[in-house]
């Protein structure tokens, strides 16, 4: 492995703003351990240790007094996250004394770090490759367990993996076309077109479900926006409120103003939902209410799903119904009967029966909710899943460029314009890896025929 | 003391084209070769051009090359290889005669104004302040020279092996030449070895033609050249091959051979080409393939002897000759000299620049299999580079490298120069990445007025072209304008089993079908209101031009864009003097290969093996400052 030779030495607080038990500066740089040394007091010197060690230790500054007690983890180039000599300093959580240690070490051949500066030189030094070094961002915006898993597995280079062993189908298919058109004379068999299209057709079938996975991958990141809609009474605000007591982590409560669209961020399964309770979409001659209802309409607009609400005492409002498939989408609507405690029978249109007062159908309601946005698929974290923008549109030009040359292969058009669209397809999917070259189709020629008179 | 402006060392096909070219282009030329009659030698096949080299010959041409010229007067069999496909992989081939091969490359060579031959072993350089200003003798002689062309071949510390026996030589019969590697290396240069192979010869009255499969050429052959006048081609009478395949007998009697062959046993420590493995290695390699494909070639029209195509070997005599007489049509054979392995020495072409000239000495150019390529016309292209990179030199004028989109010679140098090559490099159209652009058949579009401008293409020539040219632009743009009623062009469609129009069609459009013809569709055009069509008809070069760029109008259109993206970062210049040391970012791989072979763009960055994209951005973040 080629590592950077870089002459300076970095620092920056890892661990988030505000208090906690302890907060963690990382130094990485051809000075990291020199420099901590000379701030750092243990029972050895760090320079003389091994790499993945930790050492108990004082912080003195220059008056030899002590900043905090330590502990001082020691990773040496390259096998560390930067591929660099990497020092991480576990102190006490204060702002005060995690400022005071950073002072110090810029006092010491160390500057401040830039954002996402360990990234880069992790990315620079070869420790990880362009899909993984986008998903570390991923993983520090991630907010919810299942976001964490789904970056976690791209930085791991699930994806990575995925996309590198389709471009080597491709490069297998590609080769088989450059055969025929550089080895005519070869006594080698050639490939046919029906062949030829089970391999493409198979290639993009593999691209269609990464692509698929996008809408996965983007809720698992983005999570999914979840609109609250309903007459006055049908219990809105309470079946919000049970939802809100029955999932564990209630991220965050936005406030607005009165009569205003009042929003929460729920975390079901691991999966992201913001929770928009609507004021009304029905025109208001009341100026603040008439604000509120453009509004609502905005929201429900933008929704990837919508609850709407009624009871068993009111009529199925048809007409409010219309209107919300007009804002937004019939499939994305869930009809949701509430207060089915007080009437079991009660005969209204509904895909669902819940009550928020005994918790009824809350848990039904839950899986309709992931199975209305993953569709009936079954990705999990566990599967390479693409939810960064750039890799999907990567893909779906490969499975154009591919499309293209399904066109050429059922037209029978000679190999070398299936081989444009094939080139172009490796291209697009090199470029999700950073990896691009043309040499490989010659190559793997050479390994798997007898080329040559 | 004698002095040349150029002095060329070698006069194989590299040597042949760039003495040429550089004497045409007023330079004066010293052609410094051990043996005037081996000029133009062929030391291997008696074949030129063949799938992707055939487009190398037709470019070389149109930059007012040779090769082309005295393959047409000397072929005694033409094919068109891949006419099945489409027309970009359509490639020339040619038998010659190759006696007449290199009678004929003398006749040019001692006929060129400005060019003296000049019989010598030249075995080191005299050099000035890292400026080349001359060589000297292996007797001692002295020449000086503005600039230097080296096209040694296969010559420098040429060893040629049979079996265990190895005999010093550069070609069969031929002496090697010592001393250059030596001065090379004394001078910097850092230098590396290849192997390649050549087959058994058989005499011809000795194999039983009758059995065989045969192999004639093309019915109406087509000339390399576009100065060869169609009406009197071919020169020759035209033979045919033959095939033959080995069988799993033949790969025994090999096998027994094994424990002499100087490639297994590891005497031979060069590196071969892949793509032209010896039968040993095609046997050991690919055991599950019971026989390999054989082509009996004739040397010539007068010559007794075959070449055995495929039958490439360095394996004892007697183990070549017993396996031969397991073949079909070949029992009786007489084999008139066995096939050895030749290693020599090259310089690895990350040492040249774009030009050819060598990064360390001013004025010093290498050409051919120095550069570590293999194959006559791989010889040529980089031979006439560097002909007319050093007359430029000479003469104060502007480089010259052509770029990839603009010719198969572009990325023959610019593979070599980025990517090295650690095998004996090989054109493939595969390498091409604009193979659609790069066709056979436009090869004087894309070309020759670089070869005008050099003054290696006559004015009338190169007058034809450029009208040509104009009228091929005319008529495309005309044929997308002209539209056909369904009422005329319904009934051809119907005939042609293709798909009725509604109401009218434009001809472009209607070209594109594939079971459709352009001419078809003219019959419909009203010549006396389109006078240029009338034109168009009477040129069958332009019609045929017309014809592919309507056809496959949507493929190159792709490729364009794709070039659009190219030239974008080929476009992106990177000054000669950066420092790539000081650039602490880079990764250390990609530091010292920038560094070493110091590219021209961010284009040319991104080819070089061992820099990454991370290299690249951080290229262009530095290139923005």
């Amino acid at each position: 492995m080629n590592k950077i030779q870089t002459d300076d030495t970095i620092a920056a607080i890892a661990t988030p703003t505000g208090v906690g038990a302890i907060s963690i500066i990382r130094v990485s740089g051809p000075f990291a351990v020199s420099s901590t040394d000379t701030i750092f007091s243990g029972k050895s010197k760090l320079i003389d240790s091994h790499t993945h060690t930790i050492h108990y230790g004082n912080i003195l500054d220059s008056d030899n007094n002590i900043v905090d007690d330590v502990l001082v983890s020691v990773f040496k180039t390259p096998n560390s996250y930067t591929g660099e000599d990497s020092i991480e300093i576990s102190t006490h959580g204060s702002s005060f004394i995690t400022q005071k240690i950073i002072k110090l070490l810029l006092e010491n051949n160390v500057r401040l770090a830039e954002p996402g500066e360990f990234t880069k030189r992790a990315f620079l030094n070869g420790r990880i490759d362009l899909a993984q070094a986008e998903a570390v961002a991923d993983v520090i915006n991630s907010r919810t367990e299942a976001s964490l898993k789904g970056a976690r597995n791209q930085l791991d280079g699930l994806l990575s993996q995925k996309v590198q062993s389709l471009r080597e189908m491709l490069i297998n298919t590609s080769s088989l076309v450059e055969l025929e058109l550089d080895f005519a004379e070869e006594d080698v068999e050639f490939i046919q077109f029906d062949e030829l299209q089970k391999r493409t057709d198979s290639i993009i079938k593999e691209i269609d479900l990464l692509l698929n996975s996008y809408s996965f991958g983007k809720v698992v990141r983005d999570g999914v926006n979840v609109a609250l809609v309903g007459l006055t009474n049908v219990g809105k605000s309470s079946l919000l409120n049970y939802v809100l007591k029955e999932t564990r982590a209630i991220v965050s409560k936005i406030p607005g103003t009165t009569r205003d669209v009042i929003r929460e961020e729920v975390s079901i399964d691991g999966i992201l939902f913001r929770l928009y309770d609507t004021a009304g979409i029905r025109v208001s001659e009341d100026e603040i209410e008439k604000e509120g209802v453009i509004r609502s309409r905005e929201v429900i607009k933008n929704s990837d799903l919508i609850l709407f609400i009624n009871d068993v005492e009111q009529n199925y409002p048809d007409d409010l119904f219309e209107e919300l498939k007009i804002l937004n989408k019939q499939e994305n609507i869930i009809n949701v009967l509430n207060k089915i405690d007080l009437n079991k029978e009660a005969k209204i249109k509904s895909d669902i029966k819940v009550s928020a007062l005994t918790g009824e159908g809350i848990s039904d309601l839950f899986n309709l909710m992931k199975t209305k946005v993953f569709g009936s698929s079954n990705y999990s974290e566990k599967n390479a899943v693409v939810s960064n923008l750039r890799h999907y549109n990567c893909l779906k030009k490969a499975k154009e460029s591919l499309m293209d040359a399904n066109n050429s292969i059922s037209s029978k058009m000679s190999g070398e314009f299936i081989a444009v669209d094939l080139r172009n397809a490796e291209n697009n999917l090199g470029e999700i890896i950073g990896e691009v070259t043309s040499d490989d189709i010659l190559n793997n020629i050479f390994t798997k025929f007898c080329i040559g008179k | 003391m004698n002095h040349f402006d150029i002095i060329v060392i070698g006069g194989g096909h590299a040597g042949l084209e760039a003495a040429v070219a550089s004497a045409n282009m007023g330079c004066s030329v010293g052609l410094l070769t051990m043996d005037k009659y081996a000029i133009g030698r062929m030391s291997c096949n008696p074949a030129i051009g063949g799938t992707a080299k055939g487009h190398l010959v037709r470019e070389v041409d149109a930059l007012g090359g040779v090769m082309g010229k005295i393959a047409d007067k000397t072929g005694i069999q033409f094919r068109m290889l891949n006419k099945s496909k489409g027309p970009a992989v359509w490639s020339p081939r040619c038998q010659s005669d190759r006696k007449l091969y290199s009678e004929e490359a003398y006749n040019i060579a001692s006929s060129t104004n400005n060019l003296s031959i000049v019989e010598a072993n030249i075995t080191s350089f005299l050099i000035e302040n890292k400026k080349i200003v001359g060589v000297i003798t292996i007797d001692n002689k002295e020449f000086s020279c503005s600039a230097l062309i080296l096209s040694s071949g296969t010559f420098l510390n040429g060893k040629m092996h049979t079996g265990l026996t190895s005999t010093k030589g550069g070609r069969f019969g031929e002496q090697p030449a010592t001393g250059i590697t030596q001065s090379l290396i004394d001078l910097g240069f850092e230098s590396g070895r290849l192997k390649t192979g050549t087959p058994p010869r058989l005499k011809k009255d000795s194999i039983n033609w009758d059995v065989l499969e045969v192999q004639p050429g093309d019915e109406n052959p087509q000339p390399f050249s576009y100065s060869t006048d169609i009406s009197k081609f071919p020169f020759l009478p035209q033979l045919s091959c033959h095939i033959t395949y080995t069988n799993m007998n033949v790969h025994k009697i090999l096998e027994k051979g094994f424990e002499q062959s100087p490639m297994f046993t590891g005497r031979i420590k060069g590196i071969g080409p892949r793509y032209c493995p010896s039968i040993e290695d095609k046997i050991v390699r690919f055991a599950d393939k019971e026989r390999h494909q054989l082509f009996l070639e004739p040397e010539g029209l007068d010559s007794d002897q075959i070449y055995v195509n495929g039958f490439s070997s360095s394996l004892p005599a007697e183990i070549q000759f017993e396996a031969l007489t397991n073949i079909k049509g070949l029992e009786e054979c007489e084999m008139l000299r066995p096939g050895y392995a030749v290693e020599y020495d090259f310089f690895p072409p990350h040492q040249v620049d774009l030009t050819l000239e060598t990064k360390l000495i001013e004025g010093l150019y290498f050409a051919g299999q120095i550069n570590g390529t293999s194959g006559y016309e791989e010889a040529a292209a980089q031979g006439i580079v560097a002909g007319i990179n050093a007359a430029n030199k000479i003469q104060g004028k502007p480089d010259f490298a052509l770029k990839r989109n603009e010719a198969y010679i572009g990325v023959l140098i610019d593979d070599l120069v980025n990517k090295s090559t650690e095998e004996p490099y090989r054109m493939f159209t595969s390498r091409a990445e604009y193979r659609l652009l790069l066709r056979q058949d436009n090869a004087d579009r894309r070309l020759s007025s670089y070869g005008f401008n050099f003054n290696l293409i006559d004015e009338n020539e190169n007058k034809k072209i450029a009208e040509r040219e104009i009228l091929i632009n005319e008529c495309i743009k005309l044929f997308h304008k002209i539209k056909i009623h369904a009422r005329d062009v319904n009934k051809l469609l119907k005939k042609k089993d293709s798909p009725l129009i509604d109401s009218t069609g434009s001809i472009a459009k209607l070209s594109k079908r594939s079971e459709i013809n352009l001419i078809d569709l003219v019959q419909f055009v009203d010549v006396n209101k389109y006078k240029i069509v009338k034109k168009l008809l009477s040129d069958k070069i332009a019609f045929y031009q017309v014809e592919i760029e309507l056809k496959y109008e949507g493929y190159i259109k792709r490729q364009y864009e794709l070039i659009d993206k190219f030239e974008k970062y080929e476009s992106a210049n990177i000054p000669l003097s950066l420092n790539y040391l000081t650039l602490n970012a880079l990764s250390a791989e990609g530091k010292e290969k920038l560094n070493r072979i110091k590219p021209r763009s961010i284009g040319q960055a991104s080819r070089i093996s061992g820099v990454t994209p991370s290299d690249i951005s951080i290229l262009l973040v530095y290139l923005k400052k």
